[in-house]
């Protein structure tokens, strides 16, 4: 199987599915020309021409809404939204929308829009660019939200995605890019939305991490391991709908559960997946459910500061053995 | 111009009398919810839409059954769409300010001010991309050419040279204040210039004017010249919703505004120079208010639907 990034995961993942239907397009800042801000449309303009890899001026509104109404009209639109943080310029098309055509219409339209966008926490560039604001999607009914943690992962989530017929977010980690992966060489190789993954098999604590805090929750099962310290991983990969069965039935093994995120506490995703344990399966814990989020408060220019607030491997590594004393 | 006179004519008077029921049906205290009524305003969806091909697109807006009757959805379905009944068009969960007909491009309404705007650009970018000639229209009142995304689709719109007619039926009230206390500049059209749209402006109380510009706006949309702001000068007979009060205008400019009705006045037209007996209108007026009653009567026998359905078609299958 051929090595990928997960920025070349993403590009062959876009490219496959516009060779395999011509009704797929892509639009955003930068995408064309410059083949993304950060090199994830590359190539795209050259395979596919001006009509359907385009770049648009700087309207968040109108990239978005133009998609819905492509959609509207038959085609199956990719959007790039550059930074997850510029989807407030664009909130109305997309939950309004987006989310709600296929609902309000009573299914005299399907809406098969993927809106791509990037999240750059920790990545030290301040408040307007470095914020995880998968929960805020998530709130929304008609909206499916995926983030992808592996290579693999992205190509076979945003291949579905596209085959999708509803609305997508679609939330790539710039800091990802250049982590590698073997990928199955398929031109229909698809990983199901909705459906968690179990990055590693574990006893003890089952640690349900997203995004960027997957790898480090299997550093540190590695660390825990040799103390003989079983930890499960889960990435639930898809936000929302959210896997919570997989999730369920690994806390009904294990007993004890923490939940790692890039995004806050407050009204979030570690507290949806807690609140849904606690109804589900609350007489199969052993302890109640920990969260490990950045702090309630925006974050400042500067990686010192982003390494201060968000969940390291040894603030996962702490947690767990305090849910195992 | 494909359209013969009597035509045009029965489309405005479908819109009148539709219009003018349901109003009569919100004093009965027998409409759910708001109703924003398009009455006073029937020259600018008909002489707009009544050129276009199905395969042409409309986007509406909250004040939407002009623009889905004159682009020819069915009369039964679409009044029990707005009472929120289990037949309507889309099953009654739409209601006032949703419909749609996809067979006849109508791309639905809003209940968000401006949200329609960015949408008929996507359709337009569509239509672009077909290649076929398609254009897509969408409608907007004024007081959303001072939300931003008025702005960003004129600016894409000339970018791209979309097929797309941006249509602002300019009422002079943006939902219960004046237009002219919210700009600095009353003419919407004006505003194409800077940004590289041809604009119009039209007495949008002259089905014939509008209809003419609109042929203008389509052909060089189909002909792949890009995009037109057109903006109807008209009057809103009722309040923001009926029931509003008004009070931000006077009752003898609804009189001097009522004056200058679209329908009588395209009926005198008829009769004095396309010579039209009356008799034959008079007919006419009687068969579409007796239709209207008719759909109105099926709408009103119709079942709501299940509240169950609320958990259905979140997504689709």
């Amino acid at each position: 199987m051929p090595t990928k990034t997960y920025c070349w995961a993403i590009i062959d993942a876009m490219c496959e599915e516009m060779a395999r239907d011509d009704k797929v397009f892509l639009i955003g800042e930068d995408v064309a020309v410059a083949g993304g801000a950060f090199g994830a449309s590359r190539g795209l303009l050259d395979a596919f021409g001006p009509m359907r890899v385009r770049d648009t001026p700087i309207s968040e509104e109108i990239i978005v809404g133009m998609g819905v109404g492509a959609a509207m009209a038959g085609r199956r639109p990719i959007v790039e939204i550059m930074f997850i943080d510029f989807l407030g310029l664009c909130l109305d098309q997309i939950a309004n929308q987006a989310a709600k055509t296929h609902y309000i219409y009573d299914g005299l339209f399907k809406m098969p829009l993927v809106i791509r966008t990037s999240s750059a926490v920790e990545m030290g560039i301040g408040p307007h660019h470095s914020q995880a604001w998968e929960a805020i999607v998530a709130h929304i009914p008609g909206l499916k939200v995926v983030m992808p943690s592996t290579p693999r992962d992205a190509k076979g989530l945003l291949k579905s995605a596209i085959r999708d017929d509803n609305p997508v977010i679609f939330i790539e980690h710039i800091a990802m890019h250049r982590i590698k992966e073997e990928i199955e060489d398929d031109d229909d190789f698809l990983i199901p939305i909705g459906k968690a993954d179990v990055k590693r098999v574990g006893t003890d604590v089952t640690v349900v991490a997203s995004g960027l805090m997957v790898a480090r929750a299997l550093a540190a099962a590695d660390l825990l391991a040799k103390d003989g310290i079983s930890v499960e991983v889960i990435d639930p990969r898809t936000i929302s709908p959210l896997d919570f069965d997989t999730i369920t039935a690994s806390v009904s093994k294990t007993s004890r559960c923490l939940v790692v995120s890039s995004s806050h506490k407050n009204f979030g995703f570690g507290s949806e997946v807690a609140a849904e344990i606690g109804e589900r399966t609350f007489f199969d814990l052993d302890q109640p459910v920990r969260r490990l989020s950045p702090p309630f408060t925006p974050a400042p220019f500067g990686r010192q500061f982003d390494q201060f607030l968000n969940p390291d491997t040894d603030a996962i590594v702490a947690a767990v053995r305090e849910l195992m004393a | 111009m494909t359209q013969d006179p009597i035509t045009l004519y029965r489309s405005m008077l479908v819109i009148r009398e539709c219009e003018a029921q349901l109003n009569d049906l919100f004093a009965k205290n027998l409409f759910p919810g708001y109703i924003h009524s398009y009455l006073g305003q029937e020259a600018c969806a008909v002489g707009i839409c009544c050129d276009l091909n199905d395969t042409d697109y409309i986007v509406s807006n909250h004040r939407g059954r002009g623009h889905y009757l004159a682009k020819g959805m069915a009369l039964k379905p679409m009044i029990a769409e707005m009472l929120g009944k289990a037949t309507g068009i889309c099953g009654g969960r739409g209601g006032e300010m949703h419909a749609a007909d996809p067979a006849l491009g109508i791309l639905g309404g809003n209940g968000i001010v401006g949200a329609g705007m960015p949408i008929g650009a996507g359709a337009a970018l569509a239509a672009q991309m077909d290649g076929l000639g398609a254009v897509a229209v969408v409608f907007f009142g004024e007081g959303a050419s001072n939300n931003g995304a008025f702005g960003e689709t004129l600016n894409i719109a000339a970018a791209w040279k979309l097929p797309l007619i941006m249509v602002c039926e300019n009422n002079l009230y943006a939902e219960m204040t004046p237009f002219s206390q919210t700009v600095g500049q009353p003419d919407v059209a004006a505003r194409a210039t800077g940004y590289g749209v041809v604009s119009e402006i039209v007495d949008g109380n002259d089905v014939l004017a509008v209809q003419a510009a609109a042929g203008r706006a389509v052909e060089r949309a189909r002909s792949g010249f890009g995009a037109t702001l057109l903006e109807l000068k008209t009057y809103r007979w009722g309040g923001h919703f009926e029931g509003d009060p008004r009070k931000y205008r006077t009752r003898e400019e609804e009189v001097e505004w009522k004056a200058r009705c679209p329908v009588a006045r395209y009926r005198t037209h008829l009769l004095d120079v396309t010579g039209v007996q009356e008799d034959r209108l008079t007919t006419l007026e009687a068969a579409v208010a007796a239709e209207v009653a008719q759909a109105v009567t099926y709408a009103l026998d119709s079942p709501l639907p299940a509240p169950e359905t609320a958990l259905l078609k979140v997504f689709a299958a």
